[in-house]
């Protein structure tokens, strides 16, 4: 078969697809402008703002400050009702805070505090520092947290020369790296682990506090968080963390002097689930407790109190109140509360309401002015005003402060609307797009699927002809004169416009040429009528409607459930699904005269019926293993979801236990079995080994380790190190034995075993003694039942030619090959099966169950294609190995739906991050292997279906062999032997090109639906869900993609792979057999230039049959 | 005679119709509170019940039924009682078809079997009408050659157009618009007759049109 062309057609459209993602992505999700400069104490003052002195000299309201972050204390938390005689457990845990703001209403206050969505802990310390608004795109960085380069409260602490210590959640030291006085950091990676952090900060916080080494202390407890992400926030842990906390607070109270301001906060509240990230109301909303040992507040119901504090409002206010220079980029706004109402009274120290405002108006300003200088993205006409709002509040003030009177309250009302003006401008602003870029990639998308239309249609030229060389070549070189251009014009290079002329160039340029070959015919609307693209369609345009998109898994059940069904419909229709009646001499026969046996298309549509049910069953099953978003009111996530150690009752916890490890049991022998079926465990090579030991050794040890992580900490505390090393090891011996088992089916693919009858041909060649078949338990049945060894025979005349030459052609069969028919599928199935392993260790226990539905409702969707190709194969003339629309969507749409069946959703709070910490409960300290546990995680659904989909091909010659035994056994012609997948061999140009047409058909289904997402993006970029719901679903469709794409590379590769190692088999076994007979060595095309003899043996026949060495050595001379 | 028959055939379904329309509008006359949406069940019952009534009478006024062998009342008897028993076991079938698409199981499982007796009344009760209790001539009728005559070829394209119409009603139930039909099952149930609607109009039009390609074996 032709390799090259098949793997550089492929690779070439995933790179163009890849190109048009990432021109749309890039011009989709804009990233905010860092600005790099920063504030200092001579900014503050300006002529006419009346500070005395220098602002950093002058004596601040407090000269300390405490501050505990409590990561994710939700608003919830932190309510106290003594009204609740039940409460939940995380229900009035922390009545300090109430106790405190309801009996010194002029020290303390409780607020809810909004942050902005990403609510993930690094955007959110990146927003509390700086002030600023993380945008969209920094929600991938969690994993490597990067210093912060803006301005920012840490900074500026340090330049006023602040002793800042901090200790808690070791992401601070990495955003701030040496900005600290003194910092206790502790590893905060490690979900699981609910003490280390927090016992480290209490171990030193009080002796820190007590001491006179510090002026701001930042404290972050991560405690809270991680109970949340581990048991949710109704589990009695979390009660018991929360009266911990309640407990801190006392303590930090009891210790804290008149000059020290104390803040304690959430970063971000969590879900009902204890998980955070996106923007629901209880992932925003966290709580804000102000607390001082003197008179802070003015007495309550003297001014307004806000009802809720964006988070960036806490950078200018403690900036001001511990008398430093409010950071650059901070859009906050003074939280006016905390100010006396006219500075002259109350402390004197102190600014007034007016002035703090003032000083943040003009920063504020100072900034917008400084990003708008360096950035146009702010609309020019929301700018203008912002100017000439801040031009009338500054003449309004500077003429009051002149007068020597008192600001009045309406300008203080104009500065607040100003800066929340300001802030809401900058919201709207960080999230525009690059129109150009944007349609740039829509447009190479949208070629790109018409590509791989264009190649799934015109295969078996793409791989005979050189057609994709001009076109790549041409790409280049439009690629290089671009940047050439880019460089000598601009100075600068531009990659993305690089990448997309290349593309584009070279897209266009291979349709151009394609235009004349292709058939008039084929291009009608017709073709593109049938109703497995129509299926598609419909998929594709439910990615355009938010509600679609929020109920995914069951529209592309739905969907799925309608194309399988179709099938047996439309077969009926053809009436090739019920045996004909006798043939009726009045009709004139369209049918091709030779029809298949009633007999097989009775047991071949009741096969087909019987697998039908499986995939209804496996489909409806799996409706019950989905996750849920939180737009889904009433759903309810699968209990199967959550880990074992999370489920608190005993006997429900060994009730899934036992549940998963039949499962995973299940896998292990539905694989065995279909090998063992056909024939493929009968030779010794490492693959068989793999297939034998390897992958039931890591079952066993896939179902050990979750025993053991199921078991709960507290009852067995004499082997907690035991069990502790038991977490780290198992599944990294399960790892290993997986990715040892994948190496070794690289390394030798081949699972036949040849079997030599005369005792001549096995001088010189490794071929098993004959004892060897008895110890493998070979009974007769067995191979009556498909253990028979495939007859590899071809070219029917050389046959006769060989007879005659060899003259007394002995009458035994030369060489048998068990596990020859299936010598294509059996490998890639086994890689299949160990890769899903490999992804089902990455999951929750509870989902082997949606594994194992996984892999029957793949084998419902290969039978039904197969039983459906042989009802139909008389009625089509069957064109090469061309696999029809119908299953290739199916397969795709098979692995949208588990995707949802897994228990992911498109959206980034229902990533598994716990997937990174199996067999590495200690955490990471790179961020490659975590981040690729979570992509193997997330994406394991199409990486499954991916490199199984050659299957597709192969599956109709695999179960061909049922309908030619029956018509054996019907006394039909004994020459149509079970070929199974040496048909392929027979004919390589059309197994290339059947091939090549079945990955760009599967590309194309995918691509579409990320074409359609991108639409999706790109025309309801201003819909109200589009952050929610468009975005995410884009990211994840388009990552889907890609990791797809190159795993269908992957699998493609693989197939190569055993078409070498068979391609090698055939040329060992010549020679020897060369020897013996006489041979036709050259001649016309049709010759063959060597030939072998093997049989097959059931009863006594013994068949003869040659095949050419190499056919494309053949075709290419 | 092709005319008269497909002229008897736009009669009987234009009947047909209009019993539904009558089982729309009747209930609305005489009983108070009476609504589509509001009292969706029955209008449902109303209209499967109609349909119902109507079928049988026209199939067996035109007399369209396939020939009985025997004339005995036992074999009558026989014969009905099946036909009961095939129409509860497509109900069955529909329902569990419905809930494998993904209704509800158990919560509104009354309005999925409505639902169910609905679309058995479109669909299986004309095929018990037009070719008897025989499942065997119900799977031939629906393939390509199948059709014997122009009522099943008209029975072709009413159970298409039912399914089909019943299969799109289920789209707008995600949609967030929030409106009272697409509350389960009113928008499957009113795609299902708008559907069986649409097939009642399409199959004179179709057949009329068609009538050159069209050869019917006799029976
Ligand atoms: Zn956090
Ligand atoms: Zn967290």
């Amino acid at each position: 078969m032709k390799r090259l062309p098949v793997l550089v057609a492929l690779i070439w459209v995933c790179s163009v697809f890849y190109v048009g993602i990432f021109l749309f992505v890039g011009g989709f999700l804009l990233v905010r402008l860092e600005v790099n400069r920063t504030s200092t104490c001579a900014d503050v003052l300006s002529p006419g703002a009346q500070v005395k002195g220098d602002f950093c000299l002058s004596e601040p309201r407090f000269r300390r400050a405490v501050v505990l972050i409590i990561d994710a204390l939700k608003a919830d938390f932190t309510r106290y009702d003594p009204e609740n005689t039940a409460p939940k457990p995380f229900e009035n845990k922390l009545p300090v805070l109430d106790e405190m703001a309801s009996s010194h209403p002029s020290q303390a206050r409780l607020y809810t505090f909004r942050a902005d969505p990403p609510t993930t802990t690094m955007q959110r310390i990146k927003g509390f520092t700086t002030g600023s608004l993380p945008t969209f795109i920094d929600v991938g960085n969690n994993f490597a947290s990067n210093a912060i380069l803006e301005d920012n409260l840490v900074h500026q602490l340090g330049q006023v020369g602040k002793r800042v210590v901090f200790m808690g959640d070791d992401t601070w030291v990495s955003l701030f790296p040496k900005k600290f006085h003194k910092s206790l950091p502790f590893p905060s990676f490690n979900v699981k682990d609910l003490h280390t952090v927090d016992n480290g900060i209490l171990q030193n916080i009080y002796p820190t506090m007590e001491g006179d080494d510090w002026d701001v202390l930042i404290a972050h407890f991560l405690g809270v968080d991680h109970c949340g992400h581990r048991f949710g926030p109704d589990h009695p842990a979390m009660a018991e963390k929360l009266s911990q906390m309640d407990g801190v607070i006392r303590s930090v109270i009891k210790r804290l002097k008149n000059d020290t301001l104390l803040v304690v906060m959430g970063d971000h509240g969590m879900t009902d689930t204890g998980d955070h990230g996106g923007e629901s109301q209880k992932e925003t909303d966290a709580a804000l407790f102000l607390y001082s040992s003197s008179p802070l507040f003015s007495a309550p119901g003297s001014q307004v109190e806000p009802e809720v504090v964006p988070q960036t409002d806490l950078v200018p206010t403690l900036a001001l109140l511990l008398g430093v220079p409010i950071p650059y980029s901070s859009v906050g706004q003074v939280l006016l509360p905390l100010f006396p109402q006219n500075g002259s009274r109350g402390a004197p120290t102190g600014l007034s309401q007016a002035e703090a405002l003032w000083i943040n108006v003009k920063q504020v300003n100072r900034f917008l002015e400084t990003y708008s200088n360096m950035a146009k993205d702010i609309p020019p006409d929301s700018l203008s005003q912002l100017r000439a709002d801040f031009s009338n509040i500054s003449s309004q003030y500077l003429a009051a402060v002149h007068k020597g009177h008192l600001p009045s309250h309406d300008l203080v009302v104009s500065m607040q609307n100003y800066l929340t003006g300001v802030r809401e401008t900058c919201r709207a602003s960080w999230a525009r797009f690059n129109p150009f870029k944007m349609a740039a990639g829509l447009l190479i998308l949208g070629v790109s699927c018409m590509l791989c239309y264009v190649i799934s249609e015109l295969s078996h030229l793409v791989i005979q002809e050189g057609l994709l060389k001009l076109p790549i070549l041409s790409g280049l070189v439009v690629g290089l004169v671009v940047a050439a251009g880019q460089l000598f014009t601009q100075g600068y290079l531009e990659l993305s416009w690089c990448l997309g002329a290349a593309s584009l160039s070279s897209e266009v340029l291979f349709l151009w040429r394609t235009r004349g070959v292709s058939p008039r015919g084929r291009w009608s609307a017709s073709g593109l009528l049938t109703p497995a693209l129509l299926v598609l369609f419909l998929r594709c345009a439910s990615l355009l409607s938010d509600s679609y998109v929020i109920y995914e898994g069951h529209v592309v059940t739905f969907l799925l459930f309608t194309l399988s069904v179709y099938i047996p419909l439309r077969l009926n229709w053809d009436g090739l699904l019920v045996p004909l009646p006798p043939p009726d001499t009045q009709k004139p026969p369209r049918l091709l005269p030779t029809t298949l046996p009633s007999s097989v298309v009775r047991r071949e549509a009741t096969i087909l019926l019987v697998w039908l049910g499986v995939m209804v069953g496996s489909l409806y099953l799996s409706l019950s293993l989905h996750n849920c978003r939180e737009e889904q009111g009433t759903c309810q996530p699968s209990p199967f979801l959550s880990p074992l150690s999370r489920v608190q009752d005993s006997q429900l916890r060994n009730l899934h236990y036992v549940l998963s490890v039949v499962s995973l049991a299940m896998w292990g022998y539905l694989l065995h079995r279909w090998l063992r079926h056909y024939g493929n465990l009968n030779c010794s090579s490492v693959t068989v080994f793999s297939a034998c030991f390897l992958l039931p050794l890591a079952c066993v040890c896939m179902g050990l380790h979750w025993a053991v992580s199921a078991t709960p900490e507290d009852t067995f505390r004499t082997l907690s190190e035991l069990i502790g090393l038991a977490q780290v090891f198992l599944p990294r011996a399960t790892f290993c034995l997986l990715g040892l088992g994948l190496l070794l089916l690289w390394v030798d693919p081949m699972t036949v075993f040849l079997k030599s009858r005369t005792p001549l041909n096995s001088r010189g060649t490794s071929l098993p003694p004959p004892k060897y078949r008895a110890s493998t338990g070979i009974s007769p049945q067995a191979e009556l039942h498909h253990l028979i060894p495939q007859l590899y025979q071809r070219i029917r005349h050389s046959l006769e030619d060989g007879v005659t030459e060899s003259g007394e052609a002995d009458s035994r069969p030369a060489v048998e090959a068990y596990g020859l028919g299936t010598v294509y599928s059996a490998p890639l199935i086994l890689l299949c099966g160990l890769l899903g392993l490999v992804l089902l260790l990455l999951h929750p226990e509870g989902m082997a169950l949606a594994f194992l539905l996984l892999l029957l409702e793949a084998a419902a969707v290969l039978h039904i294609h197969a039983c459906s190709t042989t009802l139909s194969s008389l009625h089509k003339h069957s064109n090469g190995f061309s696999v029809p629309w119908a299953p290739v969507v199916s397969w795709s749409l098979a692995a949208a739906q588990f995707f949802h069946a897994t228990g992911h959703l498109p959206t980034f709070p229902s990533i598994q991050w716990g997937a990174a910490f199996v067999g590495f409960p200690q955490g990471h300290t790179g961020t490659v292997l975590p981040a690729s546990l979570v992509t193997l995680n997330t994406f394991s659904s199409h990486i499954i279906f991916a490199v199984g989909c050659p299957l597709l091909l192969f599956w109709p010659l695999v179960c061909e062999v049922r309908g030619t035994r029956s018509t054996r056994s019907a006394g039909a012609e004994e020459s149509e032997d079970a070929v199974m997948e040496m048909r392929l061999r027979e004919n390589p140009q059309k197994f290339s090109s059947g091939l090549l047409q079945l990955a760009a058909r599967y590309l194309f289904v995918n691509g579409a639906q990320v074409f359609a997402s991108v639409c999706a993006a790109a025309i309801l970029r201003r819909h109200l869900m589009v952050w929610k719901v468009f975005a995410p679903k884009l990211m994840f469709e388009a990552s889907g993609f890609i990791v797809g794409s190159m795993f269908v590379i992957l699998g493609v590769a693989m197939v190569m792979r055993v078409d070498m190692s068979v391609g090698g088999l055939f040329k060992k076994l010549l020679p020897q057999n060369s020897r013996q007979s006489s041979l036709i060595t050259s001649g016309p095309a049709k010759a063959a230039p060597a030939q072998v003899e093997v049989s097959h043996h059931i009863g006594s026949d013994a068949a003869c049959g040659s095949f050419p060495d190499n056919p494309e050595v053949m075709t290419e001379n | 005679m092709w005319d008269v028959e497909i002229r008897g055939m736009a009669s009987a379904h234009a009947i047909i119709a209009s019993s539904i329309f009558m089982a729309t509008v009747m209930p609305a006359v005489l009983l108070e509170n009476f609504s589509v949406y509001g009292t969706h069940m029955v209008w449902l019952y109303c209209v499967a019940g109609s349909v119902a009534v109507v079928n049988t009478a026209v199939f067996w006024l035109l007399g369209i039924s396939p020939p009985t062998k025997k004339n005995t009342l036992s074999y009558k008897i026989n014969r009905l009682s099946r036909s009961c028993l095939y129409f509860l076991l497509s109900c069955l079938f529909f329902h569990t078809v419905v809930v494998m698409y993904g209704a509800p199981l158990l919560e509104s499982a009354l309005e999925t079997f409505s639902l169910a007796v609905l679309l058995s009344t479109l669909t299986t009760l004309r095929c018990l009408c037009i070719l008897g209790p025989n499942v065997q001539a119900w799977i031939r009728v629906f393939s390509r050659d199948g059709a014997m005559s122009v009522w099943d070829t008209s029975l072709q394209i009413t159970t298409g157009c039912s399914v089909i119409g019943a299969w799109l009603g289920a789209f707008p139930i995600p949609l967030d618009w929030d409106r009272p039909w697409q509350v389960w099952p009113i928008s499957c149930t009113l795609g299902a007759t708008t559907g069986f609607l649409t097939g009642l109009v399409a199959a004179p039009v179709w057949i009329h049109w068609h009538r050159k390609q069209l050869t019917y074996k006799l029976k």
